[in-house]
């Protein structure tokens, strides 16, 4: 491999990493800040994917597309008339609604239960979701998948060239979600959701709707989720519904958040980076490191033994704002693992 | 206790008080909720398939012996374990190897035991893939989840832990056997035919006889035997059970066996039933289980039996009407609506 497949499998690998971190900031937002428990982000990242699919892939081709009749394209069909490049960002919006939606749905049936009902019914979603893209073939053309995902700005720069733009944006767009979490955890609302996820009925004594916090929470961290899913679809351009295994759609986007410290954005991104590095990084090792299950055996291993030695993750929470109160209890908190 | 009372007028009392016995506290409301359900049922019969009821009570049996363990479990540990389902598939597996690897060498070989299509091999290697997988989930409690207890860790965290432990089981799994599809040796068999178009494959009918002898088991260990009321009571009220000398470490034990047991036995009934393996046959299975466990309110094993057999049923007959990969779905929507109706179950107390 020369010097230019190098930097163009690292341009690949960086973008699939910020995808991986913009869903990492979704789950911080979840069970780092909030302590709510999804092991279903495969179906929120199916969903913005798919959302942002259809919206702007050109209409089905009859000869290629037998069942499917979902229209898509709507960039060209005169409903908006603004043209693919600005469909992109309305795809992305479209991708955050719907998922925003669906955890709006879940959460009011499941968040005022008990914190083990949120998690079962996440399973739920992202294995019905899986089913509904698989049997449903006139929404999205079931197993043979969606195709004919067009890029973003795609006329500006040559395809060969096309990685480095996609690379910026996709990195512009983290940023922006980044600052968003960031000052959202900082503001009095992300104080609550700590303060929940350490002691709900101490929250719920001081005043505050425990039950909305959470659902805003849950849909806040959904609707990221949803605009990573729509940056992944346009940058792989080709989903079916096997891309969202729970695998590398629910599982490795855990071992990141685990491995950066939940409850940490800097550390979130930066697991992202990491856990994708050894994943990609792996694939090229002799015998067994490469062998796909084993790396499953490895995720599990991973996430079992930061649960017994670091549960708050390996850089863990940076207790910024602890420094107000009095050293003693800022100590205090030091010591404590959870 | 009998439920046969010699005076009529008494029946539903002592009816009542046997139910309340093994942990199914009727209420009138309770009561009128399953005479709709019932009434739901009789007015569906003339449309439905019967032989789709009989396969939904196969699948119920298997569904229930995940699920009595998987509940027992959630009661006494305060645990929703996610690996249950691999621990299922790894229960499968280790007969599979027993049936494969070991029992050859010994000249121990066959299939097509009478009308079974699977033969004596398997019936040899399910109590020893049943022990094998309780000293494992034991061992796995000593390992992980009794530190994060003695820590007073949140049920998160358990449940995180837990998640961790299936995706390493089905690593585990998939890097010895393989992701591909494996079968214990098996000959064709005649199904039997019943009036009304119902046909019954013999291997149900060993599955059912299985599961039916097992939930028997549990209810004689849960009703009579001192471990089983130290679970009950564990189960119950924790601390309580503690200050009251009962021997919590030895109660864990017992649940983690009984629930490891179980769920190995319904694993290779799975694959008997399924007539294959896969390494994600578990992680498929969680949801009909957690389904069933919600329907018959956490903790309670007798609920687990009745809400397995309804999401069995359900699971089944939903195919006559839509696509038959819609299975899961449909244990997800049965659970969906039981939080939304009745979050603690049909029978789980109403705290």
């Amino acid at each position: 491999m020369d010097i230019s497949g190098v930097i163009d499998y690292l341009i690949g690998f960086t973008i699939m990493a910020i995808i991986y971190a913009i869903f990492a900031l979704g789950l911080n937002v979840h069970w780092g800040f909030t302590g709510l428990f999804n092991i279903g982000i495969a179906g929120f990242f199916a969903l913005g994917a798919y959302t942002a699919a259809l919206l702007t892939s050109p209409p089905p081709d009859p000869d290629q597309f037998e069942d499917f009749i979902f229209g898509g394209d709507l960039a060209n069909q005169g409903l908006l008339d603004l043209g693919v490049d600005a469909w992109f960002f309305l795809g992305l919006a479209a991708a955050a609604v719907v998922c925003g939606l669906v955890a709006l749905i879940v959460g009011t049936i499941t968040l005022r239960l008990n914190d083990d009902y949120l998690s079962i019914a996440t399973l739920g979603i992202a294995e019905s979701v899986r089913f509904f893209f698989l049997n449903e073939k006139w929404a999205a053309n079931g197993s043979k998948g969606l195709y004919r995902i067009p890029k973003f700005l795609g006329d500006v720069v040559a395809p060969e060239n096309y990685d480095y733009l996609y690379v910026v944006v996709a990195l512009v767009i983290l940023l922006i979600l980044f600052a968003a979490v960031q000052r959202a955890v900082r503001s009095p609302w992300g104080r609550v959701l700590r303060a929940i996820r350490e002691d709900e009925v101490a929250t719920a004594a001081s005043g505050k709707n425990v039950f909305h916090f959470k659902l805003q929470s849950f849909v806040f961290g959904a609707m990221i989720m949803g605009i990573g899913g729509a940056l992944f679809a346009h940058h792989v351009r080709f989903l079916s519904p096997l891309t969202f295994d729970p695998l590398l759609a629910t599982f490795v986007i855990w071992a990141m958040l685990m491995v950066g410290g939940s409850g940490n954005n800097l550390g979130a991104v930066l697991g992202a980076f990491v856990v994708w590095g050894v994943w990609a990084g792996t694939q090229f090792l002799p015998g067994v490191f490469s062998d796909p299950s084993f790396r499953l055996l490895m995720i599990g291993v991973l996430i079992v033994a930061i649960m017994l030695l670091r549960p708050g993750g390996l850089l863990g929470e940076w207790r910024r704002i602890v420094a107000s109160r009095p050293a003693s209890a800022a100590a205090r908190d030091s010591t404590d693992p959870g | 206790m009998s439920l046969v009372s010699s005076r009529p007028q008494n029946f539903a009392r002592t009816s009542r008080r046997y139910l309340r016995r093994i942990g199914l506290r009727m209420s009138p409301g309770r009561i009128s909720a399953l005479l709709a359900a019932g009434l739901l049922i009789l007015g569906f019969l003339p449309f439905i398939k019967l032989g789709l009821v009989v396969n939904g009570l196969i699948l119920g049996s298997v569904i229930a012996l995940g699920a009595i363990g998987l509940t027992l479990v959630y009661g006494i540990l305060k645990l929703g374990n996610f690996a249950h389902g691999d621990y299922m598939a790894f229960g499968a597996y280790v007969a599979f190897f027993i049936v494969d690897g070991v029992l050859p060498r010994v000249g121990i070989e066959g299939a097509g035991l009478g009308p079974f299509t699977f033969g004596f091999p398997v019936l040899i290697a399910l109590p020893l893939s049943a022990m094998v997988v309780a000293l494992g989930a034991i061992a796995l409690d000593l390992l992980i989840y009794r530190r994060l207890r003695d820590r007073g860790a949140s049920t998160a965290i358990l449940m995180m832990a837990s998640l961790g432990v299936a995706i390493a089981i089905r690593g585990l799994v998939q890097l010895i056997w393989t992701g591909n599809t494996q079968h214990y040796p098996r000959e064709s068999r005649q199904v039997f035919h019943l009036p009304m178009d119902v046909r019954i494959p013999p291997d149900g009918m060993f599955v059912a006889l299985v599961a039916v002898i097992l939930v028997a088991g549990v209810y004689l260990l849960l009703t009579y035997t001192k471990m089983g009321k130290a679970m009950r009571a564990t189960s119950d009220n924790p601390t309580l059970a503690l200050v009251s000398g009962i021997n919590t470490k030895q109660v864990v034990w017992w649940t983690w066996g009984i629930g490891g047991a179980l769920a190995a036995i319904a694993g290779v009934l799975l694959a008997v039933v399924q007539a294959q393996l896969l390494p994600i046959m578990g992680w498929k299975f969680l949801i009909p289980l957690f389904a069933a466990v919600i329907l018959g309110g956490i903790g309670n094993p007798y609920g687990a039996l009745i809400g397995a057999l309804v999401v069995g049923v359900s699971m089944e007959l939903s195919t006559q009407w839509i696509n038959p990969s819609y299975k899961p779905a449909v244990a997800f929507a049965i659970m969906i609506g039981v939080l939304l109706a009745r979050p603690r179950g049909i029978f789980g107390d109403a705290q």
